[in-house]
């Protein structure tokens, strides 16, 4: 296996060929904030919150699906990028309806993590206010779409690891929405193991346990590793 | 089949002939304005005049002049009658016996059609699209006989490469290059897509190829399937053009029957199939990673690239992807060479391009021009300047992804480069014209709520970056906006422009920010503090 | 952190956002021969997941809309999770979910026809029928859609009535049309 060596913001890292900007940021002890990413599912590159640029091109790379070449100079914290990732927070608290005082997961959010980090305290742009809906059919879980920012981590978690695809989008655009079964109450679609790995992937408080209330919500991030871990490796214990 | 059954084909086809054609175009513009019932009216005219043995009605697709259609043209001699009805049907038939038209005559040699050179559409509203004998009889497949009988798939490539072709789907990659890099990759399984979802609001080049020559494209598709190593065409095509799907169907079947598609082409080694994939009404479709999405049955959701298609496309296999327009272009630069492509148009951008000349204009209709030809010559002398003797403001090119050129910059020859200097793109071909009526604003406005409706809702900046243009821009229209939310709009353009995951996105501010760059007055004057004694914003 | 003065919503007072599912159509197949077109199709295509797209375009045709039991029944045929189906169904303009009037007309909103004032037809069009864009009339007789382009540019502004194109349309000429739609 060969190895590439390259700089995020003038830190040297090698780092083996085939991994991603991401994994090698991780290792330089770089953050670069993302929330579609999910560890142990499939990277799709559409939060665009990991933009970096690259010495000698004038477009920006999502980290988390670009892979590393040698002698690459990546910059992670360009005033540009700075200013565009601000604005991506932004357009997505306008877009849904993200009340963080009364929410699950308040204090243990990403999304509220990634505002904090990129220094985003007010939107500039005005709230569109959606009229979205709440689910609170299945027994042990609930969803509320007024906290969803489509990351689909849940669609892939559930497909990929769990193999059940309970979730999917449906309808396109602004409208999209993340769909249970044949849009059916997610209580009543027969797929669904009640296994809760959609909650753990959950970056905001949209999928949470039922009786979690103000700033309770709690996930097992790291079992869903663990699990892919397992299965890849054959790896059983943590 | 054999290239000497191809030549009988085609001598059968000549001695077929009646010495008088009347060509009468039934292609979808002309159709929709009745060409039917002139078709019938023309027959039942040869009927009566009893002149069934020396005169033949025949239909053909697109003869590109469609704001005057019906269109009708009398062969050999070249008579073109516009605005055809079937009243005028017996006069026409008359006059070739020496008899006067009722009909409204078309002059062949008028700028519109003078200063056309016609590749791409050379039997565009010559042949009729649904039988493959007049395509053979002008020369059809004999360019696929000699790829696949006297050359090697590199020297396809290398022909391809040196005609210069870059991609007429609005990109411009070099085509040569695109094909290259597909033939070297190490797979078994190979494809070969022709996207045909035209999607471009004002854009109908390819339509018009598909309906008017689809063997053309089949054609196109097998060289370069052979060139590449691909067994197997697809054509995505969008369920709005059903004239275009039956035509392909029609020639798809036809071309089989012949051993023209299917195994052993030629007797060679060479097998190719084409099948047909519908479209459901996406606009991103056209997108060719939310393209493959879609062919593969899913959500048209486009993907990061790398890996392109031609690494990784469709079922993961190595993928070339070319509009139609493109592959149009294939079978003539192999006859005459591609020396002989690229000594057309200009330095960079070789050959010709059709474009979708519309709006208000007096001639519309499609126009196939050679690159480097000015936008004043397009739309003064071929568009024949605004219809009611009124003053050409702009000219939009390239759809929702594209621009607005200034009637000041009107001198700007049409190429790649040049198109991107002014902050457009050259696009798949649609040219709309607007008269000092229309509202720069107002344009900007309607292509973002086209693109707020199209854009599939995958990554953030497209899916809520265009919900909040279009609302900024409301707000500017209903003269609400403060010079800061100016500001915040251009900021957020750019965002979305740099940030958004596909080209939709990349480019759906593009109408906003070129019109900024040419009319901002006209922004100015609607914002909340300015006193602006023409309050009506027109249409 | 930043905060919306709408309504908050408790995760337990939510009702389920959607009508019950109904129980999987099992039967369908013997005797509809609309079913049977189905079968066919994804028979041709021999039951892959990847013909989706075809086998939805032959359900619409077929039934005029995608009802829910016909689109369970597509998804055992292709073996595809249900919300697959669903957001493919969704994603797509061409299909629909609900059943469309007798007629349709449908006006290009493409930017040749928009320059040239398709957007007054439209207005028109809504004000004599009473229902917006997207909409059916409430007799059930008409529905009225928009269109991005037809590609019929050269003779803008156009407008499709009952699959026929007609070009050069004024809001009187289109309104024409459909009064006599409304009285067939």
């Amino acid at each position: 296996m060969s190895v590439k060596t390259l700089k995020i913001d003038d830190i040297d890292i090698a780092i083996e060929e085939g991994a991603t900007i991401l994994q090698a940021a991780k290792e330089a002890g770089v953050s670069i904030p993302t929330l579609c990413h999910l560890d142990g599912v499939t990277d799709v590159g559409a939060c665009r919150l990991c933009l970096v640029e690259i010495d000698g091109s004038n477009r920006l790379f999502p980290a988390c699906v670009t892979q590393v070449a040698e002698g690459m100079q990546i910059h992670t914290q360009t005033p540009k990028l700075q200013e565009y990732r601000r604005m991506t927070v932004e357009l997505l608290f306008a877009e849904g309806n993200h009340v963080c005082s009364i929410c699950v997961a308040n204090g243990n959010c990403e999304l509220q993590n990634v505002a904090i980090a990129v220094g985003m305290d007010h939107s500039r742009f005005p709230y569109r206010f959606p009229d979205r809906k709440v689910d609170a059919s299945h027994p042990l879980f609930s969803i509320d779409h007024n906290r969803c920012i489509l990351c689909t981590r849940c669609v892939r978690v559930c497909d990929e690891i769990e193999g059940a695809h309970v979730w999917d989008i449906a309808q396109r655009g602004a409208a999209c929405y993340i769909v249970s079964g044949l849009n059916q109450p997610w209580g009543s679609v027969d797929a669904c193991t009640s296994c809760g790995k959609c909650v753990d992937a959950c970056p905001t408080g949209a999928i949470f346990r039922k009786g979690t209330t103000t700033s309770e919500k709690e996930r097992d991030r790291d079992k869903l590793e663990f699990l892919v871990t397992a299965r890849e490796k054959r790896e059983w214990t943590r | 089949m054999d290239i000497t059954e191809l030549h009988e084909i085609a001598e059968q086809e000549r001695e077929r002939r009646k010495p008088t054609r009347i060509r009468c175009c039934t292609a979808a513009g002309c159709l929709s304005s009745g060409s039917a019932g002139v078709k019938h009216g023309l027959e039942a005219a040869v009927q009566s005049a009893g002149l069934e043995a020396e005169v033949e009605v025949c239909s053909v697709g697109c003869m590109r002049f469609c704001g005057r259609g019906p269109l009708v043209e009398v062969a050999p001699t070249g008579t073109l009658y516009e605005q055809v009805t079937p009243e005028d049907t017996a006069s026409i038939v008359g006059a070739l016996k020496g008899g006067n038209a009722t009909a409204m005559k078309g002059d062949p040699n008028h700028p519109f059609f003078a200063r056309q050179m016609p590749i791409v559409l050379e039997n565009s509203g010559k042949i009729d699209p649904e039988r493959i004998e007049e395509y053979i009889a002008v020369g059809g497949y004999e360019q696929l006989h000699h790829v696949l009988t006297e050359m090697t798939p590199a020297q396809v490539v290398e022909e391809v490469t040196k005609s210069g072709l870059r991609g007429r789907g609005g990109g411009g990659y070099p085509t040569g290059l695109k094909w290259a890099t597909v033939a070297k990759m190490p797979r078994d399984q190979k494809y070969v897509i022709c996207n045909a979802d035209e999607g471009d609001p004002g854009a109908f080049m390819d339509r018009s190829v598909l309906e008017s020559d689809p063997h053309r494209i089949l054609e196109g598709m097998a060289i370069a399937g052979y060139a590449i190593g691909a067994n197997h065409g697809y054509i995505y095509v969008r369920a709005e053009y059903p004239l275009a799907i039956k035509h392909l169907q029609k020639a798809i079947q036809q071309a089989k029957k012949y051993g023209l598609l299917g195994s052993q082409i030629f007797d060679t080694a060479f097998d190719f199939k084409i099948d047909i994939r519908i479209g459901a009404g996406a606009f991103v479709c056209g997108e060719e990673t939310a393209l493959i999405q879609s062919i593969q049955g899913g959500r048209g959701n486009p993907r990061p690239r790398p890996p392109y298609p031609a690494e990784s496309g469709l079922w993961g296999c190595p993928t070339l992807i070319n509009n139609v327009e493109t592959y149009a272009n294939i079978t003539p630069i192999i006859r005459n060479g591609g020396d002989w492509y690229a000594s057309i148009g200009t330095e960079k951008s070789k050959g010709t391009k059709v474009f979708a000349l519309t709006g208000k204009v007096n001639n519309t209709g499609l126009i196939e021009v050679p690159m480097g030809t000015t936008i004043r010559q397009i739309v003064e002398e071929m568009g024949g300047g605004v219809a009611d003797g009124g003053k050409v403001k702009a000219v939009q090119t390239g759809g929702p992804s594209g621009g607005c050129v200034p009637a000041a910059l009107f001198d700007t020859s049409v190429d790649y480069e040049s198109l991107q200097k002014l902050g457009t793109i050259m696009g798949s071909g649609g040219m709309i014209v607007m008269d000092e009526d229309t509202s720069m604003v107002e344009i900007a406005r309607f292509y973002m709520e086209f693109c707020r409706g199209e854009t599939c809702g995958k990554c953030v900046p497209c899916r809520t970056g265009t919900v909040q243009l279009y609302a900024m821009l409301t707000k500017l229209i209903n003269r609400q906006a403060t010079p800061a939310d100016l500001e915040k709009m251009e900021a957020l353009c750019y965002m979305v422009k740099d940030t958004s995951l596909c080209g939709l996105g990349q480019t759906a501010p593009n109408p906003v920010l070129s019109t900024l760059k040419y009319f901002k007055p006209e922004y100015l004057e609607l914002l909340k503090s300015a006193d602006s004694p023409n309050g009506k914003v027109n249409v | 952190m930043p905060s919306s003065p709408v309504q908050a919503q408790s995760s337990d007072a939510a009702s389920p956002p959607a009508p019950a599912a109904k129980p999987p159509a099992k039967n369908h197949a013997s005797g509809d021969r609309r079913f049977k077109a189905l079968d066919m199709t994804m028979k041709r295509h021999q039951y892959k997941p990847d013909a989706l797209i075809e086998v939805l375009h032959k359900a619409q045709e077929s039934f005029g809309y995608l009802e829910e039991d016909v689109l369970i029944y597509i998804a055992r045929g292709l073996k595809l999770p249900l919300s697959r189906v669903y957001g493919v169904a969704t994603f797509y303009h061409l299909f629909s979910l609900k059943p469309s009037g007798a007629h349709s007309c449908v006006v290009c909103l493409g930017t040749a026809c928009y320059v040239k004032g398709s957007g007054k037809l439209m207005e028109a069009l809504e004000a004599e029928l009473g229902i917006k864009v997207g909409e059916t009339t409430e007799d059930g007789k008409v529905s009225l859609m928009a269109a991005r382009c037809l590609g019929a540019c050269g003779i803008a502004p156009a407008m499709v009535v009952d699959g026929s194109v007609s070009g050069k349309q004024s809001p009187e000429s289109a309104l024409d049309k459909v009064r006599s739609l409304q009285q067939g």
